[in-house]
C-alpha cells in the first residue's frame, strides 16, 4: 500500500470543498476552458476519432506483451549508456532515488511535473536525506510554495485563483503587493527558478511515454522547464510507470497526435522533449548519468485484473475537466495522489478496494469521462466494476448491503413490490402536501433537505391499465 | 432502422412502465399508451413488473441485479417490441441485460430482448418514423440530454427531431444540455451536497436558456430537476417528453 487510508469521509470532504467559494471559481472557470478547448482542437480534426482508436489498439497490444516491450526498452537505455532501475513498489522507488542521490553527493533537485514522484511521495523522502526538491512546472511551483499536493494531473494548481496565487507570492517570496496579474507572476517565478536549474545537481522528471525500440523517454511540457531539467543537471532521473512503455517512434506519433489536444486543447505541446540516455561524447549539453525507474506498485498486478483497462492512461486530465463530480470538488477532497474518475481507479490500483469503498460512489455514472477519454478508458464500467468488490469483499457497511439486499428481494416479487407500494402511500401521509414531499426524516432527509419528492401516487400506472384498456 | 417495418401490420409493443414511472408519474405512462394507439399501435402491459434492475447493478449488487433482470427478461419474452420511457432502464435492458445474464437460462431471451428494446423518443422516430407532433404545453422548451440515453445509447437526435419538428412551441438550445443534473440514483443520497451542486448548475443553465420547460427522456434526471425546481420555487416546468406531445 502505498498512501495511508483517509479517515475523514469523503462526504465531509467534499462538503468542505463545496463550500470553499475561491475553489469553485478557480474550477469553474479552468474546467470550462478547458472543455471548449479540447471540443475545438478535435472539431478541427476529423482524423481525431480513429486515432484514438488506434492509440488504444497500441496500448492494448502493448500490454499484451509488457515484459517483451520492457525488456527491448531496458535493452536500448544500457546500450545508449543509461541505467535501467525496476521498483516492485513505491518505497523501492524512492529507495533508488535516494541511492542514487546520495551517491551523487546531490544537494539540490530540480523537478519537472511528474504524477509518478507524487505517487511515490518522493519529494519528502528526498527532503529527509537532506536533499533540496524544487518544483519548476510553474502549477507544482506553487503549490510546493503553498505546502499543497497537485489537485489535478495536468493543471496542479487548478484549484487556486490569480489572486490567490499572487498573494502567495508575495508572502512566501517576500515580494509585497504583487498583483494578480499571470504575466508578472510567472516572470517571478521565472527568476527564481533560473538560479536554481544553474545549482541544482540532480534533475528528477516522469516520463508520459518511453519507445521500447529507440530506447526514447519522452516528455511532453509547455513551460521549456522540462528541458532545463534534463539537461543541466549531472544527473537525470526519470520515474515512469512501467505501462508507458510503447513499440515504436510510429506510436509516438499516433498518441502525440491526441495527448495535448485532450489535454489541453493544443495541437502539440509547446515542448516535446525526446531523451536519450546520458551526454554522448562530442555533445555539449545533457547529464553525466541517466536512470530510469520503471515503477510497478501494483501496475502489473493488473494486466490480468478488473483495472487494466486503468494502464491505457496517459495521464491527459480530460475525464477530470468533464467531470461534474470533479468540478465541484476539485482534486484534494479526492483524498489520494490521482484524483477525478480516472484517479479513482488509480487509487484502487495503488491502494486497494478499501481505499475506494466511499470513492466509488463519488460518481454519478454520467458517462462524460468515458466520452472524453482519448483511448477510450470505459472508467464508469471499473467503477461499478470496484463497488462489486468493495460488496463482494465485504467492505462495504453493513448498513447498504442490507437495504440493498432487501432492495432487491422486493424488485424480485411482484407482491412485495405492490406492497411496498401501499406501505410507502400510508408512510408517506403525514409529509405530503399539494403532491410533493418537502421533509423526510432519516435517510430520505438526505434527500429533502435540498429537493422535493414526488409522492406515491394513489394509484400506481399498473394499477391504472385496468382503466386504459 | 427499418422504418418501413411500421408499414403493413400493426405494430405491436409491451411497455416497460420502470419502477419511477410506475409510482411517481403513472401520468407518464398513459400519455404514452394514448398516444401510441392514436398512433395505431396495440399497446400491452406485462403483468408483475417491478424494476429493471438499474439501481442494483450501479451500486455493485450484479447477482441481485441479474435476478432481477432474469425475472423481467422471462415477462418480456413474448413481446415484439418493448418500449421504455427512460434512457438509463433501456440501456439497462439493452446494454447490460446480455453480459449479466450470460451463461444462465434467460441468457438467449436476454440477447432477444435488448434487441427488441426501445426508448420512447426511438421508437417513434426509428421505429414508427413518427416525427410531427403538436404541443401540449408553451413553449420555449429545452431539452436536456439524460446522460444514459447520450452516452449510453448515442442517443441525442429522436428527442429534439421529435421537438424541434413540434408544432405550437418553440425550442431554445440549453446551454450544457449534455451535461449531468447530478440525480447519479444513490449517488443523489450518498453525496447529496455534491449532487445538488451538480443540479444547480443544470438549473442555473436552464434559467438561461430562456425556456419556460425543460424537457428530458428520463424519469432519474426529471425527479431530481423537478426537485429542485419545486424547492426553489420555480416557475420553471421539468417534463417529459411524452407530457409534452400531444395525445
Amino acid at each position: 500500500m502505498t498512501e495511508p487510508l483517509i479517515t475523514t469521509p469523503l462526504r465531509e470532504r467534499a462538503a468542505q470543498a463545496l463550500g470553499d467559494r475561491f475553489l469553485h471559481e478557480a474550477l469553474d472557470i479552468a474546467t470550462t476552458r478547458f472543455i471548449a478547448l479540447r471540443r475545438d482542437a478535435f472539431g478541427d480534426f476529423p482524423e481525431g476519432e480513429a486515432l484514438r482508436d488506434r492509440a488504444r489498439a497500441i496500448k492494448e497490444a502493448t500490454l499484451q506483451r509488457l515484459d517483451a516491450h520492457l525488456e527491448t526498452l531496458v535493452a536500448n537505455i544500457e546500450r545508449l549508456g543509461g541505467h535501467v532501475h525496476f521498483a516492485t513498489t513505491a518505497e523501492e522507488a524512492r529507495e533508488i532515488v535516494l541511492d542514487i542521490a546520495r551517491r551523487t553527493g546531490a544537494r539540490m533537485a530540480v523537478k519537472s511535473k511528474s504524477m509518478a514522484t507524487e505517487e511515490i511521495h518522493l519529494n519528502d523522502a528526498l527532503q529527509a536525506i537532506g536533499v533540496t526538491p524544487v518544483e519548476t512546472d510553474l502549477g507544482e511551483y506553487i503549490i510546493q510554495l503553498a505546502h499543497e499536493r497537485p489537485s489535478h494531473i495536468i493543471a496542479p494548481a487548478i484549484h487556486k485563483t490569480k489572486g490567490q496565487v499572487a498573494e502567495l507570492f508575495s508572502r512566501e517570496l517576500r515580494r509585497p503587493g504583487l498583483p494578480a496579474d499571470p504575466e508578472v507572476l510567472t516572470k517571478i517565478a521565472r527568476e527564481e527558478l533560473r538560479e536554481k536549474f544553474l545549482t541544482a545537481d540532480l534533475g528528477i522528471t516522469g516520463a508520459n511515454f518511453a519507445v521500447a525500440d529507440t530506447g526514447t523517454v519522452v516528455l511532453v511540457t509547455n513551460e521549456g522547464n522540462g528541458r532545463m531539467v534534463t539537461s543541466l543537471p549531472r544527473v537525470h532521473v526519470a520515474v515512469m510507470g512501467v505501462e508507458k512503455v510503447i513499440p515504436s517512434m510510429t506510436d509516438l506519433a499516433v498518441f502525440l497526435a491526441i495527448l495535448a489536444k485532450s489535454a489541453t486543447g493544443q495541437k502539440l505541446s509547446v515542448y516535446t522533449t525526446l531523451v536519450q540516455g546520458p551526454r554522448r561524447p562530442g555533445e555539449l549539453e545533457g547529464p553525466d548519468e541517466f536512470h530510469l525507474v520503471l515503477l510497478d506498485n501494483g501496475r502489473v498486478a493488473q494486466l490480468a485484473g478488473p483495472l487494466r483497462e486503468s494502464l491505457y492512461c496517459l495521464r491527459c486530465g480530460a475525464c477530470l475537466n468533464v467531470c461534474p463530480v470533479y468540478r465541484q470538488i476539485g482534486g484534494h477532497a479526492y483524498g489520494y495522489t490521482y484524483p477525478g474518475p480516472i484517479g479513482i481507479l488509480l487509487t484502487a490500483m495503488l491502494n486497494g478496494p478499501a481505499s475506494v469503498r466511499d470513492l466509488s460512489h463519488a460518481s454519478s455514472l454520467c458517462g462524460a469521462c468515458a466520452d472524453a477519454c482519448p483511448v477510450r478508458i470505459d472508467i464508469p464500467r471499473m467503477l461499478i466494476e470496484l463497488r462489486r468488490e468493495v460488496n463482494v469483499r465485504g467492505i462495504a457497511p453493513r448498513s447498504e448491503r442490507i437495504v440493498f439486499k432487501a432492495l432487491a428481494r422486493l424488485l424480485r416479487s411482484p407482491t412485495l413490490y405492490r406492497l411496498a407500494a401501499r406501505i410507502g402511500r400510508a408512510a408517506q401521509r403525514p409529509f405530503v402536501s399539494d403532491g410533493r414531499i418537502r421533509a423526510l426524516p432519516s435517510f430520505f432527509g438526505e434527500w429533502t433537505k435540498t429537493r422535493d419528492l414526488p409522492s406515491i401516487a394513489a394509484r400506481t400506472f399498473q394499477e391504472r391499465w385496468r382503466d386504459l384498456s | 432502422m427499418s422504418v418501413s417495418a411500421a408499414a403493413g401490420a400493426t405494430p405491436r409493443v409491451a411497455l416497460m412502465i420502470t419502477c419511477l414511472a410506475d409510482m411517481f408519474y403513472p401520468e407518464v405512462g398513459e400519455r404514452i399508451v394514448r398516444l401510441l394507439r392514436r398512433l395505431g399501435v396495440e399497446v400491452t402491459l406485462p403483468t408483475g413488473q417491478t424494476c429493471c434492475g438499474l439501481p442494483l447493478f450501479n451500486s455493485g449488487y450484479h447477482d441481485e441485479a441479474a435476478a432481477v433482470a432474469a425475472r423481467t427478461v422471462t415477462i418480456f419474452r413474448d413481446a415484439e417490441a418493448v418500449i421504455v420511457p427512460s434512457g438509463s432502464c433501456a440501456w439497462m435492458v439493452k446494454h447490460e441485460y446480455p453480459g449479466l445474464l450470460r451463461g444462465r437460462a434467460e441468457a438467449a431471451d436476454a440477447e432477444r430482448l435488448a434487441a427488441r428494446t426501445w426508448e420512447f423518443s426511438q421508437f417513434l422516430v426509428r421505429r414508427l418514423g413518427r416525427t410531427t407532433f403538436e404541443s401540449d404545453v408553451e413553449g420555449p422548451l429545452a431539452y436536456h440530454d439524460s446522460c444514459h440515453l447520450l452516452r449510453g445509447l448515442h442517443e441525442g437526435a429522436t428527442p429534439r427531431t421529435l421537438l424541434n419538428n413540434l408544432s405550437g412551441a418553440a425550442v431554445v438550445p440549453l446551454p450544457g444540455s449534455d451535461e449531468c443534473c447530478g440525480f447519479g440514483g444513490s449517488f443523489s443520497v450518498r453525496l447529496p451536497e455534491v449532487s445538488t451542486s451538480i443540479l444547480e448548475r443544470k438549473l442555473a443553465n436552464l434559467e438561461a436558456s430562456g425556456a419556460r420547460c425543460l424537457v428530458a427522456c428520463d424519469a432519474g434526471c426529471l425527479m431530481q430537476i423537478r426537485g429542485g425546481l419545486a424547492r426553489r420555487n420555480s416557475p420553471l416546468r421539468a417534463l417529459h417528453l411524452a407530457e409534452v406531445l400531444k395525445s
